[in-house]
């Protein structure tokens, strides 16, 4: 029974009191004696985000990481160094004959910071870098079409109900049972031979494309259920009815009074989305069904490096652990504007 | 209840049917003959191949009779150019010369041995150490608890597994590389062999139980009839386990349901890293050997496999909580 005075205090299980019509964090009970300030959800939300340390330091990271995707040609331009560059082919005493760098640690040197790749000789930053573009912008590219084509099939679903919902519902359910990974795998060539019809190498730009097309084929599913399972509940409450008896139509009421109160959780579900998108396009480039060379991309890096893993593991662990504080820094933001959107869920 | 049992099979059933239709046209129909004999006749392929393949998918008939013919074949059998292909007839991968139903049926026990020990360990291992969190809430194990589901659910498989075979196979020399054992032959190499798979999708999936079971067990202990317990004087860990955990089971149930289809994902990355010769694994070389008649038998059998995997789930749910009715 030592557990039991623990208990009551947290009673409810939610850190911060509140309730809908009165969203009062601690920021704004401290403020009220001085002088009743009138703050915006966002406001309230942007002041619970600052002060939750995890959420601004991944905050910090995850902005760290689009800047370089941003600035990769920049950061090509005072480094001087490309990604395609096959510079231990080209200066002697970079690789040995058996392709693998020289240098310890994979190559690292003042010239090529974090080594060069074995047996091809690339530069491994550059490499990383680029990646990070590849990745970023295809995830981002998904999660844009994904959210927009959620937000408006789970909003249709919830609003008209009946027989549309049954089918967009049906439709949500069994996409979400399927092993989406492996549609992705098996409808990438498909999708790849509407557009290129001969055995010619694939442009990277249709490659990405191709993917994708295939990827939000699927990922539209998340966001639409969350969204229709929102409005469905919403569809009863009062100001929904007073906008309809007061001759308000359809879409007024979609755009006026639902979407505001959705942006929350469509933000959430888009945050979380993302990294989620990064790594099963790296998933997709590691398993050699993604994209291909000479695209950087951190998926097909760590195929490689694992591959050469036994003889040096340098190649590998840039990569991988680039990968691995990537997905962390930005599952920590997507808890923390959690948090900070909407108090009352503990997770 | 067999009512239910039954309607929900012809629904799966109808579902199973409209997805292969979709499936089956972008297959077979939506890139055009040339293309399909492309991607169907194999990396290696000669003008005769070439031909016999044209030949034997048998593009030029309507899309839904050659549709009819796939499904009809599932269950009757067929003929292929000159080769029989009985009952459960999937097909014939004219690229490596191989019945499609032999070759699935081979690969489907890694597989399913992978997917359940996953199972078994994620699940286990995630709600229990949920209920430990919810149980010493804001304490030490607690934070330990939600801090390693959060870290465990970052690192995709194909970090994991290169990880793990560096740390445990090359550089300490603990274990073999995994392979797959059936079974029947040797249950103790059977796990042996798979344990470091298991380990690598478990590590990946249990984050979500943890935070689950922590989040609905939290909520549940704070719930009236908790307290009477508790009040009754019911010991801690009868009230936790026994009562609090069976109010908390349903949520994670539901989420098993949905999981069953990432985790056959999981298992596709899961088997190509550690080179288990298993579905995934077929896929992946299927599409990369350009072999689509294999590959529309994986995503068959895998989508049949997921969809009933599903329904087991929902009657699971259902023996849980005698709330919810089958309806």
């Amino acid at each position: 029974m030592t557990m039991q005075p623990q208990l009551v205090p947290e009673a409810g299980g939610s850190p911060n009191p509140g309730t809908p019509d009165s969203p009062l964090s601690e920021a704004g009970v401290a403020a009220a004696p001085q002088e009743v300030v009138g703050r915006s959800p966002g406001q309230l939300a942007w002041r619970r985000f600052r002060k939750d340390r995890s959420g601004v330091i991944s905050a910090s990271i995850v902005i760290f990481f689009f800047l370089i995707a941003f600035a990769a040609p920049l950061i090509e331009k005072l480094y001087g160094k490309d990604p395609y560059t096959r510079y231990g082919q080209i200066h002697p005493g970079l690789l040995n004959e058996v392709g693998a760098p020289i240098a310890p640690n994979g190559g690292i040197s003042g010239e090529h910071w974090f080594g060069i790749e074995p047996a091809v000789g690339r530069d491994v930053l550059m490499q990383l870098v680029y990646g990070i573009r590849t990745s970023l912008l295809l995830a981002v590219v998904v999660v844009i079409i994904v959210t927009v084509v959620g937000t408006i099939l789970g909003i249709t679903a919830g609003y008209l109900g009946g027989k549309v919902d049954y089918v967009i519902s049906r439709v949500i359910d069994t996409l979400l049972a399927m092993p989406s990974q492996l549609f992705f795998i098996a409808f990438t060539p498909i999708v790849l031979a509407l557009f290129v019809s001969e055995r010619e190498t694939t442009p990277t730009m249709l490659r990405a494309t191709a993917l994708i097309i295939v990827l939000s084929l699927f990922g539209w599913t998340r966001i639409a259920r969350i969204l229709r399972g929102q409005v469905l509940s919403m569809r009863e409450r009062e100001y929904i009815e007073a906008a309809k008896v007061s001759g308000a139509g359809s879409g007024r009421i979609i755009f006026k009074e639902l979407l505001p109160n959705l942006w929350t959780p469509i933000l959430i579900v888009a945050t979380l989305d993302l990294p989620t998108y990064v790594t099963t396009e790296a998933a997709l480039s590691f398993l050699g069904v993604g994209m291909t060379e000479p695209t950087p991309d951190w998926g097909r890096m760590i195929n490689k490096g694992f591959e050469g893993m036994q003889s040096d593991v340098t190649y590998l662990a840039f990569p991988a652990i680039a990968m691995v504080i990537f997905v962390l820094a930005f599952n920590l933001l997507g808890d923390s504007v959690r948090d900070a959107l909407d108090p009352k869920s503990n997770r | 209840m067999l009512r239910f049992l039954v309607r929900r099979l012809l629904g799966v059933a109808a579902i199973l049917l409209v997805v292969s239709l979709i499936t089956f046209y972008l297959f077979f129909a939506a890139s055009g003959e040339d293309s399909v004999v492309r991607l169907s006749c194999g990396k290696n392929c000669t003008p005769e191949m070439r031909e016999t393949v044209r030949h034997n998918l048998g593009l030029t008939k309507p899309l839904l009779e050659q549709y009819w013919i796939f499904i009809s074949g599932i269950f009757a059998g067929r003929n292929i150019g000159e080769k029989t292909c009985n009952f459960p007839c999937l097909g014939y991968s004219f690229a490596n010369n191989q019945n499609v139903s032999h070759t699935v049926a081979d690969r489907f026990p890694t597989t399913v041995s992978l997917a359940i020990g996953a199972v078994v360990l994620f699940m286990t291992l995630g709600i229990g150490l949920g209920i430990l969190a919810a149980m010493r809430r804001g304490k030490k194990t607690d934070k330990v608890a939600t801090g390693f589901a959060l870290l465990s659910g970052s690192a995709p498989i194909y970090v994991l597994g290169p990880l793990f075979i560096y740390l445990f196979v090359q550089q300490l020399g603990w274990m073999d590389r995994p392979q797959y054992h059936q079974f029947t032959d040797d249950p103790f190499q059977w796990a042996s062999g798979l344990l470091l798979p298991w380990i690598c999708l478990m590590t990946i999936h249990m984050a979500m139980y943890v935070r689950l079971t922590r989040s609905t067990m939290v909520d549940v202990l704070s719930e009236d009839y908790v307290r009477t317990l508790k009040a009754k004087g019911l010991s801690g860990r009868s009230v936790y386990i026994k009562h609090a955990f069976r109010g908390a089971l349903s949520p994670i149930v539901t989420v098993l349901g949905v999981d069953i289809g990432v985790l056959m994902s999981g298992t596709i990355i899961t088997e190509s890293t550690f080179s288990l010769h298993g579905i995934g694994m077929l896929a992946v070389t299927s599409v990369t050997d350009s072999d689509l008649p294999m590959m529309m038998g994986v995503v068959v059998i895998a989508a049949s496999f997921t969809m009933l995997a599903n329904l087991v789930v929902d009657l699971l749910y259902a023996v849980i909580d005698p709330r919810v009715r089958l309806s």
